[in-house]
């Protein structure tokens, strides 16, 4: 008897290896900025108990600028869900004369429905920008409030001097409303270059 | 000659891709719905569970847990070999931010109670005060590091967002060591006072 060969690369019909255990995260939206001023990830849904969200050299056209985010319940619409968020972060300058760990009581949120700052006063120079990462947990819950978890580094430009500055916002969006996007802007002009990738965690 | 064709979606036989094919990073070993549960335990080798060198290091995730009794702790603890006394010894520490939604309060401090223990064989704080408003819960994740080595203590590092009893937002972040060096099998999750109403949570290996 014959062998049979499939001799190709790609099975592209197949949706499922029955005995194989499925890795996550996974990706399902790169969206790359080029003079955005906003970047938004709509049709969020059960899929997925966690989204992640990773940010790559998110590059500000105005410098000293804050990486935000807001949620929307009717998928995108309106980006405006009430927030109670804690802000702090640990800083340290080039100089390295000033260094702290602080809770920005500037930063945080109680009940508002304005958007959450990220990172503090990224700065503008060709090689500055803000990193990290944003966990989304259970969006679609129509029971809980929604929370979410952000770790973000920036190299930032406070009053003219070079820092590293390493921001943690926690939160949750109090709504027992689905979630079902995002939407990521500066605090002041757009968002000059950087990546943002959304991944969902089975 | 015969057009061969495969006629349906899943290719059952196969149980593993070449290296080369990318693949997730986590993979997802099992996943545990709470329901009014007194408590919620993830033991190596049975019911699917894989907690041994497979992995070097371990993510649980924890989805929106909701405890029945008002102002309850959510903790942990571990334990080797067959036992489950779950009363190994841990030292650790942890930190919070913590913001009210009147906006009464905000502060950053370091944790206490049982979210700090110095070789105490007590179960582990992650999540302190939980408030049981039918919208309010828990979520985030906990990393254990080599659980299954011989020569260490075991690591591990949890950040998690809650809900409090007095409606507020509170992010903490706990990590320490479990201080054996015998290999770790199993782990057990639930609240200090009164069950896991709600919640689910997954355990991870990390490639």
């Amino acid at each position: 008897m014959a062998l049979i060969k499939h001799n190709n690369n790609s099975i592209s019909n197949v949706t499922s290896f029955a005995q194989i255990p499925s890795g996550t995260p996974i990706l399902i939206s790169t969206q790359t900025a080029s003079g955005s001023a906003s970047i938004s990830f709509t049709g969020i849904d059960s899929t997925y108990d966690v989204y992640q969200f990773e940010f790559i050299n998110i590059h500000p056209a105005t410098n000293s600028a804050y990486f935000q985010v807001n949620l929307s319940i009717d998928n995108g619409s309106n980006y405006n869900v009430t927030k109670t968020t804690t802000y702090f972060h640990a800083y340290h300058n080039e100089a390295g004369d000033d260094s702290a760990l602080e809770y920005d009581a500037a930063r945080d949120l109680a009940q508002s429905t304005s958007y959450q700052d990220i990172s503090y006063q990224t700065g503008n120079d060709n090689d500055q920008s803000a990193s990290g990462t944003l966990q989304l947990f259970n969006p679609s819950s129509t029971t809980f409030v929604k929370h979410f978890i952000t770790n973000i580094n920036s190299y930032s430009d406070v009053s003219g001097t070079d820092y590293t500055i390493n921001t943690y916002v926690g939160g949750y969006g109090n709504t027992t409303s689905a979630v079902d996007a995002i939407q990521f802007k500066m605090s002041s002009g757009n968002i000059d270059a950087g990546i943002i990738k959304m991944y969902g965690i089975k | 000659m015969a057009l061969i064709t495969v006629s349906n979606n899943s290719l059952t036989a196969i149980t593993a891709v070449p290296a080369s094919v990318p693949t997730g990073a986590l993979t997802l070993i099992k996943s545990i719905t709470a329901s009014s549960s007194a408590s919620i335990s993830f033991v190596n080798g049975a019911s699917g569970v894989v907690l041994d060198d497979t992995y070097k290091s371990y993510v649980f995730k924890f989805i929106s847990m909701h405890n029945a009794n008002d102002a309850a702790d959510f903790q942990f603890q571990v334990d080797t070999g067959a036992n489950t006394n779950y009363n190994q010894t841990i030292t650790s520490m942890g930190f919070l931010a913590e913001h009210s939604e009147d906006n009464s309060a905000n502060t950053l401090a370091a944790a206490g109670g049982s979210a700090i223990l110095h070789q105490e064989t007590v179960f582990q704080d992650l999540g302190r005060s939980l408030g049981n408003d039918n919208d309010q819960s828990l979520s985030g994740e906990l990393h254990l590091f080599n659980p299954s080595s011989t020569t260490f203590v075991k690591h591990f590092i949890g950040v998690i967002n809650e809900a409090g009893t007095d409606n507020q937002s509170v992010q903490r972040v706990i990590a320490g060591y479990i201080n054996t060096t015998t290999a770790i099998t199993t782990i057990q999750f639930k609240m200090d006072s009164g069950n896991i109403d709600s919640g689910i949570i997954k355990l991870y290996g990390v490639k």
